[in-house]
């Protein structure tokens, strides 16, 4: 990476633990403004937790994360963060817009209330995501792609610099998967920075340009090209890698 | 007497009624949260506070007993907040815990003062169900300067409270503070158990926070209708609790209203439009009975094709039986379609499309036909 750009997302020397065994240990990370970067590791490799350190969410044992060069709180305003569709509580009294309206909330302040123009700013951020026909159904009816797609649609109506996808490819169907990886693009090339925990180490290289090998720590982090090779796979996922390995380091 | 009487029913009236309103708004996003248990620990733990007020002042007190609740409650939340931070107890497990050892330890207390030569603790049991009828007017000034800062805090917090409750951990990333609005809406919870515990007491307080919530959710698709509606059962339960127990002698009010709460709740987990048992038993009985048209109209605009110069030459019921495996209700297909304005028969009782039903049938081929090409 060229020296003079300020990284999007700075990490340096994190330590994350719950309950006593550390979850993220010493980890060094840099992304620069303008990438894709998929973050792998096998399960219980602290993405997610990575994930919420880099918005603040969590507070580390030790270390710093920097957006732009600067303390995350101070910056709360560039981040959008796409939690996993799992882990909300989706028989919730409302409907499409109002959740993608939420987006809207954080640039709105302490008791002023979304108006017309936030409502247009949602609706923009659900065409996007095709899903417009949908702005008025209950979320308790959706399917998960769909609530993936609202989620996503929420966060582009924040009009974030940095966007971090928890799992965002997790169980959905393929239209949605389309559909996701459209809005990544379209985000690319507004020059905004993806982020995204990923799974599927098949897609790595089709929809991503840098990737973060992550298990406890970075194993290897860098161009898809020269770090998504099956040796750093080895080394992240252990033995357990097996076809998947063979098949990645072949792209 | 009768003045008297009307008196303190309206006081009681208005405390239950009160109540009532603040539980609704509170113990919607309780339940929207899935912390209805939170309600049932909080009012448990309220009760070794009563106890220990009157040990330590040696009177009964609302103000000094009240106060005792409320701290035994609060640091009843915070005990369960820390087994879930330093253990691998999960959060119901650790509401549990709470629940039944301060429970348990109220009982043990006030069995101890019950044990004491003096009469002064006499009806400190009451607070174990309520005594609503000892309401005073002070304790309904209380009651609503709650209810108007909860409706405050509402009314000025109110996209913050919607992404509290479906989302905080977004809404912490976008620096909105959930953490203080979490405090504050506990705080509230807090003084809203120690306050129903006059009324309806320890040990039913948390089907008052729960209920309303619950009820209202099965009636609505909008969080503001949602607490609305929980505020308005909580006010009708209250003071209806509070007028049948002062009709019939002898009825204690806070089961009563506890009572009334429940019906409520069975009857919109059973009738409510769209997410009630009955309203989706029957609609799962109606897609079942319905005949299935579709097929038919396609045999239909099928058999119309055959005649270009006229489409709606018609067909006797039987050729479409043939077309058809031998269990479907033709006729019911027919008349079905008919009702949509899609088929008629003639004098003779011969079938056709109508303009129509060959439209329709036309769009229905042509989506096949894409679905196929892909």
């Amino acid at each position: 990476m060229d020296a003079a750009v300020v990284p999007a997302v700075e990490v340096e020397d994190l330590t994350v633990a719950y309950t006593g065994s550390p979850v993220l240990w010493d980890l060094d990370l840099q992304i620069g403004p303008g990438t894709r970067t998929a973050i792998v590791g096998p399960n219980g490799a602290g993405k997610s937790t990575l994930i919420k350190a880099v918005m603040g969410l969590i507070e580390p044992v030790a270390g710093a994360v920097r957006i732009f060069g600067k303390p995350g709180r101070e910056v709360r305003g560039s981040i959008a963060y796409v939690p996993q569709r799992a882990t909300l509580e989706w028989d919730f009294p409302t409907d499409v817009l109002d959740v993608v309206t939420m987006g809207t909330y954080g640039r709105l302040g302490w008791f002023r209330r979304p108006g017309p123009s936030e409502r247009a700013i949602a609706e923009a951020a659900l065409e996007q995501i095709e899903m417009s026909s949908f702005a008025h159904r209950p979320i308790a009816q959706l399917s998960g792609g769909q609530q993936q797609r609202i989620l996503l649609a929420r966060a582009l109506a924040q009009d974030a610099e940095i966007y971090l996808l928890d799992e965002p490819f997790q169980g959905v169907d393929a239209p949605t998967e389309r559909a996701i990886v459209r809005v990544l693009d379209d985000l690319a090339t507004a020059g905004r920075t993806v982020v995204v925990v990923h799974h599927d180490l098949q897609t790595v290289a089709e929809y991503f340009n840098h990737v973060a090998l992550l298990n406890v720590r970075i194993i290897a982090a860098g161009p898809v090209a020269t770090t998504f090779t099956e040796e750093n796979l080895r080394l992240t996922f252990g033995g357990r890698v097996g076809v998947l390995a063979a098949r990645a380091g072949s792209v | 007497m009768e003045i008297f009487g009307d008196w303190t029913l309206r006081v009681v009236a208005l405390g239950a009624g009160l109540l009532g309103a603040v539980s609704g708004f509170l113990g919607s996003f309780a339940v929207l949260r899935r912390q209805s248990l939170l309600g049932d620990a909080l009012s448990h733990a309220a009760l070794p506070g009563i106890a220990l007020a009157f040990l330590i002042t040696g009177s009964k007190a609302t103000v000094p007993i009240l106060v005792g609740a409320a701290v035994t409650g609060w640091v009843g939340t915070l005990v369960v907040r820390l087994i879930v931070q330093r253990s691998r107890v999960p959060y119901d497990a650790a509401l549990g815990l709470v629940l039944s050892v301060f429970f348990g330890l109220g009982l043990v207390l006030l069995t101890v003062i019950q044990k004491r030569p003096d009469a002064a603790q006499a009806g400190l049991e009451t607070y174990l169900f309520g005594q609503a009828a000892a309401l005073l007017r002070a304790d309904v000034i209380v009651m609503a300067v709650v209810a108007a800062v909860v409706l405050l805090v509402l009314m000025l917090a109110w996209k913050e409270m919607k992404v509290l409750t479906f989302d905080r951990a977004y809404g912490e990333s976008m620096g909105l503070p959930m953490a203080r609005l979490d405090g504050l809406v506990t705080a509230l919870l807090v003084v809203t158990i120690v306050l129903g515990l006059q009324t309806v007491g320890v040990v039913l307080m948390s089907a008052m926070i729960v209920a309303p919530g619950a009820a209202a959710r099965q009636w609505t698709r909008r969080l503001g209708s949602m607490v609305t509606v929980a505020a308005g059962i909580g006010v009708a339960a209250g003071v209806s609790g509070a007028v049948l127990s002062s009709v019939v002698p002898r009825l204690p009010t806070g089961p009563t209203i506890v009572l009334i709460l429940s019906g409520v709740v069975g009857m919109s987990l059973l009738m409510a439009p769209e997410r009630g048992l009955v309203w989706r038993r029957l609609q799962l009985g109606r897609l079942r009975r319905r005949p299935r048209q579709e097929p038919v109209l396609m045999h239909l605009h099928a058999l119309s094709l055959q005649h270009p110069d006229d489409p709606e030459h018609g067909h006797e019921v039987s050729v479409l039986r043939t077309m058809n495996p031998p269990d479907t209700d033709v006729e019911g297909a027919l008349t079905a379609l008919a009702e949509r304005g899609l088929a008629g028969a003639d004098g003779e009782g011969l079938w056709a499309p109508t303009e129509l039903g060959r439209r329709e049938a036309a769009r229905t081929l042509a989506r096949l036909d894409l679905e196929d090409a892909r």
